[in-house]
């Protein structure tokens, strides 16, 4: 893979295969010592124009656990802020030679269009309302080690659609492991064309949520109440919100975070003992080793390759020193 | 049909003399009633005589060998942008009727969305004034309906037809208010300058920057609906009727527009509209790409939406093909989709695209296609274009067979922003006549030798 922009770009095996490298480096993990050399002497830029802290830190903190150099640019106090293009920046930052650039955009198709202007590989870590794969392949991990395969599992989805990228990407990714997914929200939050185009069920009521194995929510925001999306919270939380009376002792329950509390989740749920909150963050560190190792060190998972002993490719050799 | 505004170009003060002879052309012109092998003869800027194909007396007169090519009626179109006065960068009169007459138009009315908007009297003489010295084919100018396109009070119409405008419309933005839109209906009684209309409901689109539907649905972008522009067609018709005047609708993208139009010209409206290639040729289907080539307003819309604009097109129920030729610098595309400007350019593509894409495949007649492309300038007061004994010799000559990729040896536009660059096409624009002169030629076809 070059490089990670969509997961409607991906196929099974190429989300197979990154499940197993997170599985090795889960195992790393596990270690007194978590650092492995493998991408020693690589450079990589994080590039972020929104705030985040999970994605951002937790690909800063996959980098480091591989050993890469990390560039983290927020755009607070960058040139970005001066008015600088993104192609512009793209250009400066590709002058340092950088092999994975990680980017995150308020615009759809940011990532894609970085591609045009470096020869680094290029992580989309959220554009806009579009994507945000790294997220779908941190819930399809958390999601395997729990329940084992995804196949004819009923997921799901509750709240802002309209406005979520975690949603598209976790509708495809689902899919993609043949699970089914019923995006549930109020009809001004749900996309129009959504079903067909995405290949998910639409509801506006949370009646059946009895069938879903997993409960997926997203953030609710509450700029959106300004935007007469929903007429209050309170009606909000009174017919979406999951709490202990909605949520059943078998029923899984997802959120990418930050949790509003007593919004879209009320707190016994987000704390009791079927919640993968937490299982998730955690995911996102190994899922993004993996997917920078897939990017950089390339193909197939190989025999030590997380020892760093045999599969680490070979580093530049640093200037003054004997090679 | 009374004349209101007035066409300016280099060749509308040289004084006609000479002529040429286009010899053993396929004429067709379905408004004249030919389709058949003619010989041509152009003098004093008049076409003097069609006669048998090569029977034509032969003169000191330029000669064009057509050897069975096709000659048309000069196409107009009646809504392309110039940037001019403003963004000479993207596109100035000079490069932008270079660009008409590469793509066989003999007329072309420049919309008013300059920096600054012309909005009046002076602004548009003096954008005459330039077009005299510089426009390769006749331009005319419209001016806004109201003072810097801010859509709140009327400009001052009565000087601006008097200066010679050639209509009056704030294309780019939508007259919101309802108000607003009532008076300048009543003011068209004075002036009788005709009025376009950019069609869309700012309280529906506002924030959006493709068509709603799946696609925007699976990009996370937010949608236009098509009721945006339906619904506000509806109101302005309305008003129209109330007020006993006439509007032209420009850029109709949605089924639910041909629709309202429809209805409207059923009840007696005066209503006029027009279709551009792209929403013709293309849906929201390209702009999962999220190349911003793509991104125009209105938007792409869906496969029904355009076969129902072909529907309308076919019919006459859309009078005409506009390109809303919109010239953009790369700065303003090369950036992510909801953040490039909205626009292509299209003067060049135009006939060839819809050649290819709706002639070929029998989709649409050939000349129903050629009487579309001159349609424009009825709606506006002028006569449309046409190939018979006495009228103005605008004539394109086109090479049916000649295929050729968009964009491949460079542009006439000052801008690259075309959604079909690249594309392969049939039907090239071999030469260009306005008022008997020839305005283009291209390249490769030399004149007087066989090609």
């Amino acid at each position: 893979m070059r490089h990670l922009l969509a997961i409607e770009d991906l196929e099974r095996s190429d989300v197979d295969r990154i499940m197993a490298l997170a599985e090795s480096f889960a195992e790393v993990g596990r270690r007194d010592i978590k650092k492995v050399p493998t991408l020693r002497g690589r450079t990589i830029v994080s590039l972020f124009y929104e705030s985040s802290t999970r994605t951002s830190s937790s690909f800063e903190l996959a980098a480091k656990r591989l050993s890469a150099d990390v560039v983290s640019i927020k755009s607070v106090g960058s040139s970005v802020e001066k008015g600088e293009s993104l192609k512009d920046t793209i250009a400066t930052l590709s002058a340092y030679g950088p092999e994975a650039i990680v980017i995150r955009s308020p615009h759809a198709g940011a990532a894609q269009l970085v591609t045009r202007w470096t020869e680094a590989s290029v992580v989309n870590a959220g554009d806009g309302k579009h994507e945000h794969p790294s997220q779908a392949l941190l819930d399809v991990y958390t999601l395997l080690q729990r329940l084992g395969a995804l196949d004819g599992r009923r997921i799901w989805i509750v709240g802002d659609v309209l406005h979520s990228r975690v949603a598209r990407s976790g509708i495809l990714a689902f899919r993609l492991m043949g699970a089914e997914v019923t995006v549930c929200g109020p009809p001004t939050l749900i996309p129009r064309g959504i079903a067909e185009s995405l290949g998910c069920q639409v509801t506006h009521d949370l009646g059946g949520l009895g069938e879903a194995e997993v409960v997926y929510a997203l953030r609710m925001q509450h700029e959106r109440m300004g935007e007469s999306f929903v007429p209050s919270i309170r009606e909000y939380v009174a017919r979406y919100g999951i709490d202990s009376r909605r949520l059943g002792p078998r029923q899984l329950l997802m959120h990418p975070g930050p949790v509003n509390r007593g919004v879209e989740l009320s707190p016994e749920v987000i704390d009791g003992p079927n919640s993968l909150i937490t299982a998730q963050v955690e995911s996102g560190l190994v899922v993004r080793m993996a997917i920078l190792y897939e990017l950089l060190a390339g193909g197939e998972p190989r025999e030590g390759a997380v020892d760093g002993r045999q599969g680490e490719l070979p580093a530049p050799t640093p200037i003054g020193e004997p090679a | 049909m009374r004349r209101i505004g007035s066409l300016d170009w280099r060749g509308s003060s040289a004084a006609r003399e000479g002529g040429l002879i286009v010899r053993d052309a396929h004429v067709l012109c379905p408004r004249g009633g030919i389709d058949a092998r003619r010989d041509v003869v152009v003098r004093k800027g008049e076409i003097a005589e069609i006669v048998e194909a090569g029977s034509a007396e032969l003169s000191d007169a330029e000669t064009i060998e057509a050897e069975g090519r096709s000659l048309f009626p000069a196409f107009f179109d009646p809504h392309v942008h110039l940037r001019t006065p403003g963004r000479e960068d993207e596109e100035d009169i000079e490069t932008g009727s270079r660009a008409a007459a590469a793509g066989g138009f003999c007329g072309v009315l420049a919309m008013a969305n300059t920096s600054p908007p012309v909005d009046t009297a002076g602004e548009l003489s003096a954008l005459r004034e330039q077009a005299r010295e510089r426009a390769a084919i006749p331009v005319g100018f419209l001016a806004c309906v109201t003072r810097g396109m801010k859509g709140e009070e009327l400009s001052e119409m009565a000087e601006l037809a008097e200066a010679g405008a050639c209509g009056v419309s704030d294309d780019g933005l939508p007259i919101a208010s309802a108000r607003v839109m009532r008076r300048a209906l009543q003011y068209q009684a004075l002036t009788d300058l005709p009025i376009a209309l950019h069609e869309e409901d700012p309280e529906l689109s506002a924030g959006a920057s493709m068509h709603e539907g799946g696609v925007s649905a699976a990009l996370g972008i937010a949608g236009v609906p098509s009721v945006s522009e339906s619904t506000m067609i509806a109101r302005d018709c309305a008003l129209a009727a109330y007020e006993s005047a006439r509007v032209h609708v420009q850029h109709l993208s949605a089924a639910e527009s041909v629709e309202v139009v429809a209805r409207a010209k059923e009840a007696g409206v005066a209503v006029s509209c027009e279709a551009t290639p792209h929403h013709l040729l293309l849906t929201d289907e390209e702009v999962r790409s999220l190349d911003a080539r793509f991104k125009m307003n209105p938007p792409l819309r869906s496969e029904s939406d355009r076969q129902a604009l072909i529907e309308g097109l076919r019919s006459g129920l859309i009078d005409c093909v506009a390109t809303d030729h919109a010239p953009h610098s790369s700065e303003e595309k090369e950036v992510p989709f909801e953040q490039a400007a909205m626009g292509v350019i299209g003067l060049e593509t135009a006939f060839s695209a819809l050649f290819t894409e709706l002639v070929l495949p029998g989709v649409l007649e050939l000349g129903t296609l050629v009487e579309r492309l001159g349609g424009g300038a009825e709606p506006f007061g002028f006569e449309a274009s046409r190939i018979e004994p006495g009228v103005e010799a605008n004539l394109v000559l086109v090479d049916l067979d000649a295929e050729w990729e968009a964009g491949a040896e460079g542009w006439e536009s000052r801008s690259q922003n075309s959604c079909f660059d690249g594309l392969r096409q049939r039907g090239r624009v071999l030469v260009t006549v306005a008022g008997g002169r020839v305005a283009y030629r291209q390249r490769s076809f030399a004149m007087g030798v066989a090609a």
